[in-house]
């Protein structure tokens, strides 16, 4: 793109910040409209599963509802709690909110098309994924009031304790993939098991992406790990306190989260852009087509996740992180790298 | 040019929110600019070429220790009337620590600069194996070269992490916990049981 | 712990057995209806919105007896009666009070004329607690409005009475 923008007679520095603008907006709007739309599947899926119609009413199908919250939200009057501490009581929701944009930067939409195509891009998402602790714990202090502050404490211990599983499962990819760029490792995936592209099918690495499907809905603080805004303790968590935009921005945060989730476990584990199965014709439909409709399986998946499994208590939550998916991880990451060695991956 | 900026930009506010963390009413207030700091100083790294550290910065010291940090200092209960008062006192010993840590950085730069250490290059660009990552070549070094040092910090940070653990469990003997397997290996068959009790002669549970 | 629960726990057999109930419910018929364009049938007995009912020729049936207010348990009902020109007793004051009422249809019950019924309109909302503090006229209108549908489920009712 910055080539196109050159060619219209700019210098390589305008070119160049031009096509980042373009390439920003050409990701974050799309993103923003899909969070609209996918509250709304989520909404509707929740629904069917619970014999329910869901939003029906605004829009055909109901298409609209996720606009009429929005307008809703955005004419409501924002409050700021007399005791809070108004600065990084505004400030924490955009952080929420721009980490949860930031680390679409490294994600392959399609062979090449990925904003910032750098070699340590998982390193990036691990690291930008940890930012979003921030948010909520930022939330949680300056709100000054009990049930927030709780709620903060909570997330960040279950999002501190669910990266270190995380990373672990990450490293399998990585030795496997023998890359850090998120485009390399999808190519790694090409023909990874008879025909079939992705890690997935691999029976060394099928148990690490149901463990990276559960951490990264723990992650997210998805149920059945929404602790944090569990309502019948928390009222509504760390969002207690905000109304409005500020509230909005959370919503938007968590689902774009929510959507990420589902992207890594596309781009890491099911062969990001490319089809299911390593045959010429499939290569026929864009790449983009395949990433999508493997991200909104997995949004199905975890609005399915969300409508079967009731909500684990703390001290669970803490258990399975630490003494189930942490040994379990590193178990496989010696697996993994023994089984390496020994066929000599690593020439 | 965009170097420039970029390197003034993070400079600029590595510097700013570091004097912010100092000079701060609030500890909460002081973390949050620290880790401002921290993020600036990763931007520092990536622009030295340097991607890999300041991952890791990022990862490591804004992921988890400043939240950790933060989890401290949220909880303590500052009284800041008497923090203030002891600032005269204290201040000789913070001045004897400036000072020497001064002097360490100018000897340190000196004898950087005097190139006697080849662990980089003295205009300070970091010394990159031509043809390989970042990772890559930190790969290389640490599992070959530095392997023994490598593996003598991990034994470290475990002696450190079981050494805490020892510390700080303690088994009661008064409490019953879950035994989750127990719980999730009981069947329906073997936790009830059918009887037909005779009249008046009630049942052994 | 035996093999078999071993493997059941590590395969998340449970999870997996929850899911596909889950699924399958997922392409059932919905359990809801449409409501505000959907409605569900409703039973002769039905007790909503009350109603003062007329005569066929038009004159009201009410004589003010007010056994319904007596019988009231909420005592939502207030009558006051007086002789009209023509000499016959009847209510110058019929109020309920629609925010008291607890629709137990004992009003109905007492009824020795079938004047005060509780008919099958359930959506008479409001946007102020005034508008509930029902009167005469109002009842009357609600009479005359509902008169088929009261009359209909009467006489659906009548032999069980």
């Amino acid at each position: 793109m910055t080539a196109f923008f050159q060619t219209l007679g700019m210098s390589y520095e305008w070119a160049w910040f031009v096509s980042t603008i373009c390439g920003i907006l050409l990701i974050a709007l799309p993103l923003l409209l899909g969070v609209a739309m996918i509250i709304y599947a989520d909404r509707k899926i929740w629904a069917a599963m619970a014999l329910r119609r869901g939003p029906n009413v605004v829009g055909p199908f109901g298409l609209l509802q996720s606009f009429a919250d929005g307008l809703k939200v955005f004419l409501q009057e924002t409050i700021i709690p007399s005791a809070a501490n108004k600065g990084i009581f505004l400030i924490a929701p955009v952080v929420t909110f721009t980490v949860a944009l930031m680390a679409w930067a490294v994600i392959p939409f399609n062979s090449g098309a990925i904003l910032a195509d750098i070699n340590v891009g998982l390193l990036y998402v691990l690291a930008i994924s940890s930012l979003g602790v921030y948010g909520t714990i930022m939330a949680g202090w300056a709100s000054n009031s009990k049930y927030p502050f709780f709620s903060a404490m909570r997330a960040s211990a279950q999002m501190i304790s669910y990266e270190v599983s995380i990373g672990f499962i990450l490293i399998c990819v990585v030795l496997w993939a023998g890359t850090f760029n998120m485009n390399g490792i999808v190519k790694a995936q090409q023909d990874h098991v008879w025909l079939l592209n992705g890690f997935v099918f691999n029976p060394l690495l099928f148990p690490m992406w149901v463990m990276f499907l559960i951490s990264g809905m723990a992650e997210t603080q998805r149920a059945p790990f929404d602790l944090t805004e569990a309502e019948s303790e928390l009222v509504a968590g760390y969002q207690t306190e905000y109304s409005s935009m500020a509230f909005a921005a959370y919503w938007l945060g968590e689902y774009a989260n929510v959507l990420l989730m589902c992207a890594l476990n596309a781009t890491l584990f099911w062969g990001g852009w490319l089809p299911p199965l390593d045959i010429p014709v499939l290569y026929l439909v864009p790449g983009i087509v395949w990433f999508l409709l493997k991200v909104l399986f997995f949004f199905f998946v975890f609005s399915w996740v969300k409508a079967t499994v009731p909500r684990y208590r703390y001290d669970q939550l803490m258990r399975l992180g630490w003494k189930v998916f942490l040994p379990v991880s590193l178990l496989f990451v010696v697996l993994v790298s023994g089984y390496l060695m020994a066929t000599g991956h690593f020439a | 040019m965009i170097h420039v900026i970029a390197f003034y930009l993070f400079a600029v506010m590595t510097i700013a929110s570091g004097a912010i963390t100092i000079l701060s009413r609030n500890p909460v207030h002081s973390v949050l600019w620290l880790i401002l700091a921290f993020f600036n100083a990763a931007g520092l790294m990536i622009l030295v070429g340097a991607e890999f550290i300041a991952m890791l910065l990022v990862i490591v010291y804004v992921g988890a220790v400043a939240v950790l940090f933060l989890f401290v200092v949220m909880m303590l209960d500052i009284d800041f009337a008497e923090l203030r008062a002891g600032f005269v006192k204290n201040f000789p010993l913070g001045m004897l620590v400036a000072i020497v840590l001064l002097a360490e950085m100018v000897l340190g730069i000196g004898a950087y600069k005097a190139g006697a250490l080849q662990l980089g290059t003295p205009d300070g660009t970091a010394a990159q194996p031509a043809g390989t990552t970042n990772i890559e070549a930190i790969g290389a070094l640490l599992y070959s070269r530095y392997l023994f040092l490598f593996e003598a910090a991990g034994v470290i940070l475990l002696v450190a992490m079981i050494g805490a653990i020892v510390l700080t469990h303690r088994q009661r003997g008064d409490t019953r916990g879950q035994k989750i397997s127990k719980q999730i290996a009981r069947r329906p068959d073997e936790a009830t049981v059918n009887v037909k009790p005779e009249v008046g002669k009630g049942v052994q549970l | 712990m035996t093999a078999a629960q071993l493997i059941k726990s590590f395969t998340l057999w449970e999870f997996v057995k929850a899911h596909w109930l889950t699924l399958k419910y997922f392409f059932k018929p919905k359990a809801t209806i449409n409501y505000p364009f959907e409605k569900n049938p409703l039973s002769p007995r039905f007790r909503g919105e009350h109603a003062l009912r007329r005569y066929p020729n038009g004159e009201e049936r009410c004589i003010a007896c007010k056994l319904c207010e007596a019988i009231c348990p909420a005592q939502a009902i207030t009558i006051e009666a007086a002789p009209r020109e023509d000499g016959s007793r009847r209510t110058t004051r019929y109020d309920i009070d629609m925010t008291k009422c607890i629709y137990c249809g004992f009003c109905q019950e007492a009824c020795p004329v079938d004047a005060i019924v509780e008919g099958p309109n359930f959506e008479y909302a409001t946007e102020t607690r005034e508008e509930l503090l029902y009167d005469k006229a109002k009842l009357l209108a609600n009479g005359d409005k509902w008169e088929r549908a009261i009359a209909a489920n009467l006489e659906a009712d009548a032999p069980y009475r």
